[in-house]
């Protein structure tokens, strides 16, 4: 299986400028993708705008992958929005929060797509 | 055109309220200054929810807001279990009458900051908040820390207008008489202008509050050379930078709230704060998200008497986070009726809990189509507030700012919705007494 | 329209004189009048009845309020009360929520409380909450002495000046009256420090005194029905008295054209404190009582400590943090920019701990050793000496000296050495009480004039009706009878019967607008936007509580005197 590593998620201007257009290509493209260390897209042997597929124990969903500089190696960027979360645990420890940041995952190089809004959607259903 | 000055912006907790917008033909056509990019994008303006719609054989059907109305009523008057969550993106006005909704209902209320900075208010229960208006920073702070916060992202004007970038009083030199200490996991585009970047390693927050409470309180000696990734030295230097300060200011993100300990992290960083008090005067103050976070945990809880994940059935207020918080319900699989209002746990909740939410009939009330609306079961349109309809919202240090209307909505506004879903649900339950 | 009529009660109305005399009182339209046609009649039976009681001094709505009840779920668990088809639900004991106060004043026969401090920046906050309030008659008093532009103003003398920005703050906060509370103090806070009566803040280079004074004399140049309502410096600190006292003294030559004391002090049992020290600490009651009874300028309330657990909260932020420092519990403070401050921490007063006993028994000893009690008024300074719901128990502690003594028996043994209380055998009568809870109160705030206090014809028929006798004398059956009415009927409605709420009205909130020349108010501008412009985080614009927030208003004007 994938490279194990550890899964944050987090605010970003692009997210926040379409927090009322979540339907919207420019929100898709910001939201359903992960940041990475360059030693990690190497390690993976994914380049910029491949798709990688990330799988914690609630779930797995497939974004796009990003260099990002002063990404710190072995771990995982993704911005908040229903990527990310189809990752999260819903388990809040007894504090009503569930686990959004420090999620152990496992991460690897797909050629599987990445799913529309509409379609990780209807995963649900 | 008519040009509008002190507008007020309806998106994050800076709740900046110094925009200058143009308006034409009954719509806002330019954001001439103070808005950010954020701000800017929506006070423009964004696809809507075009007609109030009921789910039919898995598809959205337009409708009436009458017959909207109806169906809303009947699947709230209908549920055992009931969850009324989100009224963090609206006014308080209408929070106040979510929390009548609910009350009618006996159902649980709860909102956004049970996944924002609820951890923040269970600290505040705990150890209580040493902290100030954004004014106060302004005019005094010398010294601020940003702390698993990313505000260049996510509250872009928050550094120019209340901290490190802004003039006051005896600031009035600005950032160059300032220091900016950031704490992160990764290097972002607040850290890129700190003074101090302190990167630490993901999860291990509480260990470097812990580090630097020692050394704040003359225990450096129990320090050890690294503390979650951050030297010794790093700290020392930090808490130095601390104690010389003739005002610190400390603000913290979710970068701390939604990490590991939670709680027990926040409970950590103003207890860091209180040992920094002891040297010179020290505040902290958490970073809200939405505009109106901060006013529903205040309607919520002059009302009801505490500020979320409360649960209404016995017909007084039952207060229990981490049972009664929306995830939980959810988790638990519940509640069999769900009213979303301005949120979006489509988008923001676990996986795991949105399962369940697309299984029971839902409520939606927003002005914009979201990932909510693909599993809403009845949908409203609505006003934007602040842009479409006027009412006070609290910004994330408590200061009440009234939103101003800019132009006609030929929406209704989320009040006047909700008044009427509760007039019809006491319309069901009094036939229902009959 | 709608008329009452209550027979045959024994009326105590200070305000016009009546000392439990049997006397029918007519009602129409929500006031008192001569006579009515077809009223209901309520038969008060010889039960005791009084004007709706008038609080002048309670932290009722806000942002400190409601910061201690956000902290204290285990404060809101305690006053759980399920809603009914009357009333909605309740929480709270020290911090209810907003409807539990509207709903438990009134049962106490209350029908007008004060908010005693409004920061002026979120008083938005504090009207949002007092539309919450049902039933209860309100009004706010915004700080008004750690503000910079007063400041400036007492700095350079311009008396004028600070009044015309004293008018625009009441008009902006739809305030009733000029509150002060740690006067440089607050300001000294938000560096971390704190001062005391004669200390110079530096960048004002103003002393608290100057700043009493100062607006002192602008509060009688807008002829506001309220004095100055004064926190004083070094609350809770041993020896705090001589500062008491010469705060009294500052305003001595202040004139005033209103019929009532240019100085309220509240809260005044934290402030007749002796000793250098908590272990020398003793009641100066006798000192701060006895300046009262020889001058006539001055009032006080007495912020009386009612025994057990509660949530202190006041704008005075160093004095919270000194008493954090103490219990070591919990803390929130928050700081106003350009304007006030405020600090939060639970407080637990115990009648095993010889400092509480003291406080405890200087509060009684003030409303006892005040030989007018047109001087007086009863509060707990809720909630920071104990929560409002306790004072049916001061009540019936004033009334009867076996009560106190059986109470002092309890308390620490130091009552007998360092307190006054055991040798004062004063107890009041039931028209004492009505002057201390109504009357008094009443006229010292400049309601009387607006129909608040009493029950002379063209008063709000505001009425409580007690159901105890006159000549009851046992303290239990006066404490019960003053917890839950026979009735309290609030603008000729029946809002309290035997002790239950049976209907909710709206409460008004009453404000004041003083008016004063335009080009003083024009010059005094120019200072204040060019705050905003540099130092406030709000704009001007934004800055003013719209009326939307003010749905039942009652305006009182005033005309500054030239």
């Amino acid at each position: 299986m994938g490279t194990k590593v550890n899964l944050i998620s987090g605010r970003t201007t692009v997210q926040g400028r379409n927090l009322d257009s979540k339907m919207s290509e420019e929100y898709f493209e910001e939201v359903a993708r992960c940041d990475l260390n360059k030693a990690d897209m190497e390690k993976l042997g994914v380049a910029a705008d491949e798709s990688v597929k990330v799988r914690t124990s609630y779930g797995e969903v497939v974004v796009k992958a990003k260099e990002v500089a002063g990404t710190p190696e072995g771990l995982v960027f993704i911005p908040m929005g229903p990527w990310a979360n189809a990752l999260v645990s819903g388990d809040t420890h007894g504090a009503g929060m569930p686990s959004y940041k420090g999620i152990d995952a496992e991460i690897e190089k797909t050629g599987d797509k990445v799913l529309h809004v509409k379609e990780l959607m209807q995963t649900y259903m | 055109m008519v040009e509008i000055t002190d507008v007020v912006c309806s998106l994050c907790g800076c709740v900046c309220d110094d925009i200058t917008v143009e308006v034409e033909d009954n719509k806002v056509t330019k954001v001439k200054r103070g808005a950010c990019s954020v701000g800017k994008s929506k006070l423009m303006g964004h696809n809507r929810i075009k007609s109030p719609a009921i789910r039919v054989n898995g598809e959205l059907k337009d409708c009436s807001y009458d017959e909207a109305i109806k169906k809303a009523a009947e699947i709230l008057a209908a549920s055992r279990r009931p969850l009324l969550y989100g009224w963090s993106s609206t006014v308080c006005e209408a929070d106040k009458v979510g929390v009548e909704l609910s009350e009618e209902l006996g159902a649980v209320i709860d909102n956004t900051a049970s996944v924002c900075h609820g951890p923040s208010v269970l600290a505040i229960q705990d150890v209580g908040l040493p902290s100030c208006t954004l004014g106060e920073v302004k005019n005094r702070a010398d010294v601020i820390i940003y702390w698993g916060a990313n505000p260049a992202e996510a509250h872009a004007n928050h550094m120019k207008r209340y901290s490190y970038v802004s003039k006051g009083f005896w600031t009035e030199e600005g950032k160059k008489a300032k220091k900016l200490v950031v704490v992160d996991v990764r290097a972002t585009k607040t850290s890129k202008m700190a003074d101090v970047f302190l990167q630490l390693e993901q999860g291990k927050d509480y260990l470097v509050f812990s580090a630097l409470r020692a050394i704040l309180y003359g225990h450096e000696e129990v320090v050890p050379d690294e503390v979650g990734g951050v030297s010794k030295k790093d700290l020392l230097e930090t808490a130095e930078m601390m104690k010389g300060a003739k005002f610190g200011a400390t603000f913290f993100g979710m970068g701390v709230t939604h990490t590991g300990a939670r709680q027990n992290n926040i409970v950590n960083a103003i207890q860091m704060t209180r040992a920094a008090h002891t040297h010179t005067k020290f505040t902290i103050t958490p970073m809200r998200g939405h505009y109106n976070v901060a006013g529903i945990n205040q309607v919520c809880t002059w009302e009801t008497g505490f500020p979320f994940a409360v649960d209404l059935s016995r017909g007084y207020a039952w207060y229990n986070p981490g049972e009664l918080s929306a995830t939980d319900l959810l988790i638990r699989q519940e509640c069999d009726a769900a009213l979303i209002i301005a949120s979006d746990p489509g988008a923001h909740f676990p996986g795991e809990s949105i399962k369940h939410l697309a299984k029971i009939p839902v409520i939606q009330i927003d002005p914009f189509p979201n990932p909510t609306t693909e599993f809403a079961d009845v949908v409203f349109p609505a006003a934007v507030s602040g842009v479409e309809a006027a009412g006070n919202v609290y910004r994330m240090d408590n200061i009440p700012i009234r939103l101003r209307k800019l132009i006609d909505s030929e929406y209704p506004e989320d009040e006047a919705i909700l008044k009427r879903i509760l007039d019809e649900v006491r319309a069901i339950k009094e036939k229902e007494d009959k | 329209m709608a008329e009452v009529l209550i027979k045959n009660g024994v009326v105590y109305d200070p305000l016009n004189g009546v000392k439990g005399e049997k006397k029918d009182i007519c009602i129409r339209d929500g006031k008192v009048v001569e006579s009515v046609k077809n009223p209901k009649v309520i038969d008060a039976e010889g039960r005791v009845v009084m004007p709706g009681g008038v609080d002048i001094h309670s932290h009722i709505a806000g942002g400190k309020v409601n910061s201690g009840r956000l902290f204290r779920p285990e404060d809101g668990r305690k006053g759980l009360e399920a809603k009914t088809k009357v009333c909605r639900m309740q929480s709270g004991y020290s911090v209810p929520n907003t409807f539990a106060v509207g709903y438990r004043y009134a049962k106490m026969g209350y029908t007008f409380v004060m908010e005693a401090a409004m920061p002026p920046l979120a008083a938005r906050h504090t009207h949002e909450e007092l539309v919450d309030i049902p039933i209860l008659d309100n009004a706010a008093l915004p700080l008004l002495d750690n503000n910079w532009m007063t400041m400036e103003y007492v700095n350079g003398g311009d008396i004028d000046l600070l009044a015309a920005y004293v008018a625009w703050i009441m008009k902006a906060t739809k305030g009733f009256g000029v509150k002060i509370v740690n006067p440089g103090g607050t300001e000294m806070w938000g560096w971390g420090k704190n001062c005391s009566l004669n200390d110079n803040v530096p960048t004002f280079d103003v002393t608290p005194a100057e700043i009493i004074k100062g607006l002192a004399e602008a509060n009688e140049k807008l002829e506001m029905p309220h004095s100055i309502h004064v926190h004083t410096n070094m609350l809770g600190h041993p020896g705090n008295f001589e500062i008491t006292k010469e705060t009294y003294d500052l305003v001595k030559g202040v004139n005033t054209v209103k019929d009532r004391q240019v100085m309220h002090t509240t809260h005044t049992q934290f402030h007749s404190y002796g000793g250098t020290n908590w272990g020398d600490f003793e009641s100066k009651a006798d000192a701060i009582a006895g300046y009262i009874n020889q001058n006539d300028h001055a009032t006080i309330d007495i912020g009386s400590i009612i025994l057990g657990d509660t949530t202190t909260m006041t704008a005075d932020g160093p004095m919270e943090y000194n008493l954090y420092q103490i219990t070591g519990r919990k803390w929130t403070n928050h700081d106003v920019e350009l304007e006030t401050g405020s600090g939060i921490t639970p407080f637990l007063y115990s009648g095993k701990s010889p400092v509480n006993t003291i406080q405890w028994a200087i509060g009684m000893e003030l409303a006892l050793l005040v030989e007018d009690p047109w001087k007086i008024a009863l509060t707990t300074d809720h909630p920071n000496a104990g929560p409002f719901i306790g004072y049916p128990i001061l009540i019936s502690m004033l009334m009867s000296q076996k009560r106190r003594e059986e109470s002092s028996a309890d308390m620490h043994k130091v009552i007998y050495d360092k307190a006054l209380l055991p040798s004062i055998d004063r107890e009041y009568s039931l028209y004492e009480i009505a002057i201390i809870t109504r009357g008094m109160t009443a006229k010292a705030l400049g309601l009387h004039e607006h129909g608040k206090g009493h029950l002379g014809v063209g008063a709000d028929g505001d009425v409580a009706i007690y159901d105890m006798s006159p000549e009851e004398r046992d303290a239990g059956k006066i404490q019960k009878a003053f917890l839950n009415t026979k009735y309290t009927i609030k603008g000729g409605q029946i809002v309290v019967k035997d002790g239950e709420v049976v209907a909710t009205p709206d409460g008004k909130t009453y404000f004041v607008t003083p008016e004063c020349d335009d080009t003083l108010t024009d010059e005094m501008l120019v200072k204040l936007k060019d705050k905003f412009d540099h130092y406030y985080s709000v704009t001007f614009n934004n800055y003013p509580v719209q009326d939307d927030y003010v749905p039942n208003p009652y305006e009182i004007k005033t005309q500054m005197r030239g």
